[in-house]
C-alpha cells in the first residue's frame, strides 16, 4: 500500500486564504526544491495536539516540542528505531513524519548507547523525577516573575541612573528572548522522561497483547491508570469549592445560566459569600493555571484568566450535589476494580515466570506512568499559560506604540517577526519617531485573521504523501493511533455507511442527543445527558464529563486525555474518529458504542 | 448396584460409570447446576452381554472393512434385543422412579446418553461417538433408550478391535432429567481461535443444544471477557432450526425458527454474563480450560450444565510468552519488535 494520499504539493489553498505561508517560518514549509524527497514520505495530520489552524506565533508550541522530542529520541537516548520527528505546515495545519532507522546494523549500534542510558533513567526514576520537578519549578518561578517593561515617555531616574539598569527598549527585547528561552527549556524537560514512560507502557501493552490477544487497550490502561495524578487536581478543587458553596449556604448564587461575574457580584454582598471567594482565591493558585485547551494555543486561556469553564462546571456540580448525586470520582471502586482485573489476568497466565514478569512490568508501569499525565499540568498548562501571558505583555508594549490595535494581535506575528518588531519598536522609540511597524503590521494582522478564519473551515486530510511499508515508531502508534488499519480507513474515507468509526476508548454503550462542540468556549452549552461530540477533548474539559452520557472526538488515541477521563468516569467513549464533528450535528440522536469504537447516527 | 444417582458420584467412579457420569457427579457434588439423573453402571452392561459376546464376535473378520460395517449393524440389532435380566430392568425402573420422586414430576422427560469408560482402544473409539436419545418419558421408553445405547457401542472399529484383542467392553449410560431448553449451546473457557485464556467463547442457538453440537444451525457466537466481564464481540447466527420436544409422538422434533427470533441474539447480555461466570467457576474447579455444554431452561430461566470436559487443542499448543526483565523488554519495544543482538 503506497501512494494513497495526496502529495503535499497538490493540496489546494482554500479561496480567501491565499498567502497563508507568510505566517510561518521558511523551514516549516514544503519546498518544491526538494519535492521528490518530501512527497516520498508519509506525513500525517497531528490534529491530536494541533486541531486548529496555527496562529503565526502559536507555531512555537509545535516547534518547541519537536526540538525536544527529536533531541531525546535521536541524540540523547539513541532510540534504535527512530531519529526524530519533523513537522510542516499545510494551510495552517501541522503535519508530522517520523524519521525511522531501517538499517539493522545502525539499530544495533544505536542500541549500545540506548541500553545504558535508559537503564540509568528507569533505575533512578524517582530521583530523576525530583530533579525534573526542581528544574520545572525554577522556570515557572522565573516566568511568573519575569518583568516585561513598557516603553515610557521618559526613563525612570532611579532605574537607569542610580540602579544603572538597561534601557527599557533593551530590557523589552531581553525579556521577550528570555520568555522564549524559558518556554523552550520547559519543553526540553517536557520530553525528558515522557518517552520512557510511554515506552514502559507500550511494552506492557505488547506483553498483554501476546498473552491475551483479546484484551483491549482500555483494559490495559485501566490496570495502570493513576487515580491521584496532578491533572485530576484542578477538577477536584472545583468539586471541593462546589461542596463548600453549599456548606456556606451560598449555593443559590450559582444559578444555571449565570455568568461568573454575576455569581461573584452576588457573593461579594454577603459575609459567607466573601468567605467562599477567599476559599476560591486560596485554591486558584496554582490549580486554575489549567488551560481550557491542551496548552498549545494562546486563545485557550487558563481558568484563572477565563472563569467561564470553572464556573459552568461548578454550577453543574452544585446542581448535582443538591440533587443528592455523588460527584466525587469513584476512586475506591476504580482502584478496587483495577486490582481485581490485574489479579485475575495474572492468575490466568500459565507459568509462574510469566506471572512474575507480568507483575514486574505492571509495577514499573504504575511507577513511571503517572509522570506521563502529571507533566501536562506543569508544562502545557501552568508553564504555557505563564508564557503566553508574558507574551501578551510584550504585545501590550507593541500595541501601545501603535504596532497593532490589541495586545492579543501579537499572536498573529511569528516568533521571528516579533523579534524584528521589537528591534523596530526599540529603534523607533529611541529614534523619536514612529516605527515602520505602525503601518506595516496593522494590515497584515487584519489579513492574517481573515486567513485563519478561512482555514478553520477547511478540513485537513488525515495524511499526505507516501505510505510506508511499516510504521516502526512505537510512539506514533500509541499516541496518535496511526496503524496500518487506520491508514486504510483514512484512505477509503470513513463516510458512506452513516457510521462514524474510531477507537474504542472507554467501554459501554450509550444513546443521547449529540452536542457538537468545536470550540472550548461553547462548552457551557452542553446539557445534562447529551453526547459530547468534540474535535479534541482537553484535560480541562473534565468538568463536563459528569454531565454527559458519552463522548466522541475527532482526534485522539487511547492515551489521549479524553480516553483517560472517560474511563475514569465510566463513560462510553469513541476517540480519533477523524470527522465526527463534521458528520454529526447538534441534536442528532446518536448511539456511542465504546466497546467497538462505533458511533451510529440514529436520526 | 446397577444404578447410582449423580449426586453420589465423583471422579473416582469413572471405571464404574464412565467419564461423562463421573464428571456430572463431580459437578453436582461441587454445587454446579447439573440436571439430576443417574448412571446405569458398566456392571449392568457386562451382565447383559455376559455369555453373548463370544458368540456375537464369532466369525468376524477384523480385516474385511466392508463386511465390518454390515456385521456391526447386525451385532447392534442383536444387542438391542438381548433379554435384560429382570433385576437390571427393575433397577433402571427404580432409578427412574426415584428421579421422578426427587423432581416431583410425573414421568419426567430424560435424555439417555452413553458414558464411555476409556479402558482400551475399542472403548476409546466409542468415546468419540456420542449416542444420545432425547426426551424419553416413562420407564418403558427409558429402558428402551438404555438398550439402544448399549447396542450403539458396537461400531465397526470397536468390533474389529474386540475381534482381534478380545477384552471386556465397558460402557455406562447416563439417564438425566431433560432441560426444556429455550436456548442452549457450547462454551469454551478460552478463545478457540486466538487461544486467549481470558476469553470465553459461547455458541448458542434456540432449543436443545444438539443443533449447535451437531452443526445443524449457524449459532450466535459471543466472545466474552472473564476479567472485565464485558462482551468483546458477537456474531449473529442464522439459527434457522430449533430442536424441541414433540408432545404428540414423544422424543424431539425440528422446527423452523420464526424470522423475528432469528434476527436477534438468542442470549441477553445478562445471561451471557451468568454463563461466563459459571464457565469460569468450572474452569477454576478443574484447573484447566473447559469445553462445556449448557442449556437455559424455558420455564425458570435457569442455566444448567450438561457436560464439561477439558479443552485439548490450545491447552497443548499454547505459545510461550517470552520472558525477559522489564528493561530488556522495553529495549525490545524500542527496537520495533526485533530481537536485540
Amino acid at each position: 500500500m503506497s501512494g494513497e494520499f495526496r502529495s503535499p504539493f497538490d493540496v489546494e489553498t482554500p479561496a480567501g486564504a491565499e498567502g497563508w505561508e507568510e505566517m510561518y517560518p521558511y523551514y516549516l514549509l514544503f519546498d518544491p526544491a526538494r519535492r521528490e524527497e518530501e512527497e516520498g514520505r508519509f506525513w500525517f495530520y497531528n490534529g491530536m495536539h494541533f486541531p486548529e489552524p496555527m496562529p503565526a506565533f502559536d507555531m512555537i508550541t509545535a516547534e518547541s516540542c519537536y526540538l525536544s522530542i527529536g533531541l531525546y529520541q535521536g541524540r540523547v537516548f539513541s532510540i534504535p528505531t527512530v531519529l526524530g520527528i519533523e513537522h510542516r505546515v499545510v494551510n495552517g495545519y501541522v503535519y508530522i513524519t517520523s524519521n525511522e532507522v531501517s538499517d539493522p546494523a545502525e539499530m544495533d549500534k544505536r542500541l549500545e548507547t540506548f541500553l545504558p542510558r535508559i537503564g540509568y533513567y528507569y533505575g533512578n526514576w524517582d530521583a530523576l523525577v525530583d530533579r525534573w520537578q526542581t528544574e520545572i519549578d525554577k522556570r515557572i518561578v522565573e516566568l511568573t516573575e519575569l518583568e516585561v517593561p513598557r516603553l515610557p515617555e521618559l526613563e525612570d531616574e532611579q532605574e537607569v541612573i542610580h540602579d544603572h539598569r538597561l534601557g527599557s527598549n533593551y530590557r523589552l527585547m531581553a525579556s521577550y528572548d528570555r520568555a522564549i528561552h524559558l518556554y523552550n527549556e520547559l519543553n526540553q524537560l517536557h520530553f525528558e522522561m515522557l518517552l520512557l514512560a510511554y515506552g514502559a507502557y507500550l511494552t506492557f501493552f505488547q506483553f498483554c497483547q501476546n498473552a491475551f490477544p483479546d484484551m483491549g487497550l482500555q483494559t490495559m490502561s485501566q490496570m495502570i491508570a493513576g487515580y491521584d495524578t496532578t491533572m485530576m487536581r484542578p477538577d477536584d478543587e472545583l468539586k471541593a469549592l462546589s461542596a463548600r458553596a453549599i456548606e456556606l449556604g451560598v449555593d443559590g448564587a450559582f444559578a444555571e445560566g449565570r455568568s461568573a461575574e454575576e455569581i461573584l457580584a452576588e457573593l461579594e454582598t454577603t459575609e459567607a459569600g466573601r468567605e467562599w471567594i477567599a476559599d476560591l482565591e486560596a485554591r486558584k493558585h496554582p490549580w486554575f493555571m489549567m488551560s481550557t485547551g491542551d496548552g498549545f494555543y494562546h486563545h485557550h486561556r487558563a481558568w484563572a484568566d477565563d472563569l467561564r469553564l470553572p464556573f459552568t462546571a461548578m454550577v453543574g456540580y452544585i446542581a448535582q450535589l443538591k440533587a443528592g448525586q455523588e460527584i466525587d470520582r469513584p476512586r475506591e471502586r476504580l482502584l478496587a476494580e483495577r486490582e481485581r482485573i490485574a489479579a485475575e489476568y495474572r492468575e490466568l497466565l500459565p507459568t509462574e515466570e510469566e506471572r512474575v514478569q507480568f507483575g514486574e512490568m505492571l509495577g514499573l508501569c504504575r511507577h513511571v506512568f503517572p509522570h506521563a499525565e502529571s507533566h501536562k499540568f506543569f508544562v502545557e498548562h501552568w508553564g504555557t499559560t505563564l508564557f503566553f501571558n508574558r507574551i501578551r505583555e510584550v504585545g501590550a508594549a507593541l500595541a501601545e506604540q501603535g504596532f497593532f490595535p490589541e495586545a492579543e494581535d501579537i499572536f498573529y506575528l511569528s516568533i521571528h517577526e516579533v523579534h524584528e518588531a521589537l528591534s523596530d519598536v526599540g529603534l523607533a522609540w529611541a529614534g523619536g519617531a514612529p516605527g515602520r511597524g505602525t503601518v506595516y503590521w496593522p494590515p497584515r494582522v487584519a489579513r492574517r485573521k481573515e486567513i485563519l478564519a478561512t482555514l478553520a473551515e477547511w478540513v485537513p486530510p488525515p495524511a499526505l504523501g507516501t505510505v510506508p511499508e511499516v510504521i516502526n515508531d512505537p510512539t506514533v502508534q500509541l499516541l496518535w493511533g496511526v496503524t496500518a488499519e487506520r491508514l486504510r480507513e483514512w484512505a477509503s474515507g470513513a463516510e458512506g455507511d452513516g457510521g462514524v468509526r474510531g477507537y474504542a476508548a472507554s467501554p459501554g454503550v450509550a444513546e443521547g442527543l449529540a452536542r457538537v462542540v468545536r470550540d472550548v468556549n461553547e462548552i457551557g452549552t452542553v446539557q445534562q445527558g447529551e453526547v459530547l461530540v468534540c474535535s479534541v477533548t482537553a484535560p480541562s474539559w473534565a468538568p463536563v464529563f459528569p454531565k454527559v452520557a458519552a463522548a466522541v472526538s475527532d482526534i485522539g488515541g487511547m492515551m489521549s486525555h479524553a480516553a483517560i477521563i472517560a474511563r475514569e468516569y465510566g463513560l462510553p467513549a469513541v476517540v480519533g474518529t477523524g470527522h465526527a464533528t463534521k458528520q454529526i450535528k447538534t441534536g442528532d440522536r446518536v448511539r456511542v458504542d465504546g466497546d467497538n469504537g462505533i458511533v451510529t447516527i440514529l436520526g | 448396584m446397577y444404578t447410582i444417582p449423580f449426586r453420589e458420584l465423583d471422579l473416582l467412579h469413572v471405571a464404574v460409570v464412565g467419564g461423562k457420569c463421573a464428571n456430572l457427579g463431580d459437578l453436582t457434588q461441587a454445587g454446579f447446576p447439573v440436571p439430576p439423573g443417574f448412571a446405569v453402571t458398566t456392571g449392568a452392561f457386562e451382565e447383559v452381554l455376559h455369555g453373548h459376546l463370544a458368540e456375537l464376535l464369532a466369525g468376524i473378520d477384523a480385516d474385511d472393512v466392508t463386511a465390518l460395517e454390515r456385521e456391526a449393524e447386525r451385532v447392534r440389532e442383536v444387542v438391542e434385543s438381548l433379554e435384560v435380566p429382570q433385576e437390571i430392568a427393575d433397577a433402571i425402573a427404580a432409578g427412574y422412579a426415584r428421579l421422578s420422586a426427587d423432581l416431583g414430576v410425573d414421568r419426567p422427560p430424560v435424555a439417555v446418553r452413553s458414558s464411555a469408560v476409556a479402558e482400551d482402544a475399542a472403548d476409546a473409539s466409542f468415546a468419540g461417538m456420542q449416542s444420545t436419545y432425547l426426551w424419553l418419558r416413562g420407564a418403558e421408553e427409558v429402558l428402551h433408550g438404555v438398550r439402544r445405547c448399549w447396542a450403539s457401542y458396537f461400531n465397526a472399529e470397536a468390533l474389529a478391535y474386540r475381534a482381534r484383542h478380545g477384552g471386556k467392553s465397558g460402557m455406562s449410560v447416563a439417564v438425566q432429567y431433560m432441560v426444556d431448553a429455550r436456548v442452549a449451546g457450547v462454551m469454551f473457557t478460552l478463545n478457540p481461535v486466538s487461544g486467549d485464556p481470558s476469553s470465553i467463547a459461547v455458541d448458542a442457538s434456540y432449543g436443545l443444544g444438539v443443533t449447535v453440537v451437531g452443526g445443524e444451525v449457524t449459532p450466535d457466537s459471543f466472545l466474552f471477557s472473564k476479567v472485565t466481564r464485558e462482551l468483546i464481540r458477537s456474531e449473529l447466527g442464522t439459527k434457522e432450526l430449533e430442536c424441541v420436544a414433540d408432545p404428540e409422538r414423544g422424543g424431539t422434533t425440528m422446527r423452523e425458527v420464526e424470522e423475528e427470533r432469528r434476527a436477534r441474539p438468542c442470549l441477553e447480555p445478562e445471561e451471557l454474563a451468568r454463563l461466563a461466570e459459571l464457565g469460569r467457576a468450572v474452569e477454576r474447579h478443574y484447573g484447566s480450560p473447559q469445553d462445556i455444554e449448557w442449556a437455559i431452561d424455558r420455564g425458570r430461566d435457569e442455566i444448567f450444565l450438561l457436560q464439561a470436559r477439558p479443552e485439548t487443542v490450545w491447552s497443548q499448543k499454547r505459545r510461550p510468552v517470552e520472558v525477559a526483565s522489564p528493561i530488556s523488554a522495553i529495549a525490545a519495544t524500542f527496537m520495533g519488535g526485533r530481537a536485540p543482538k
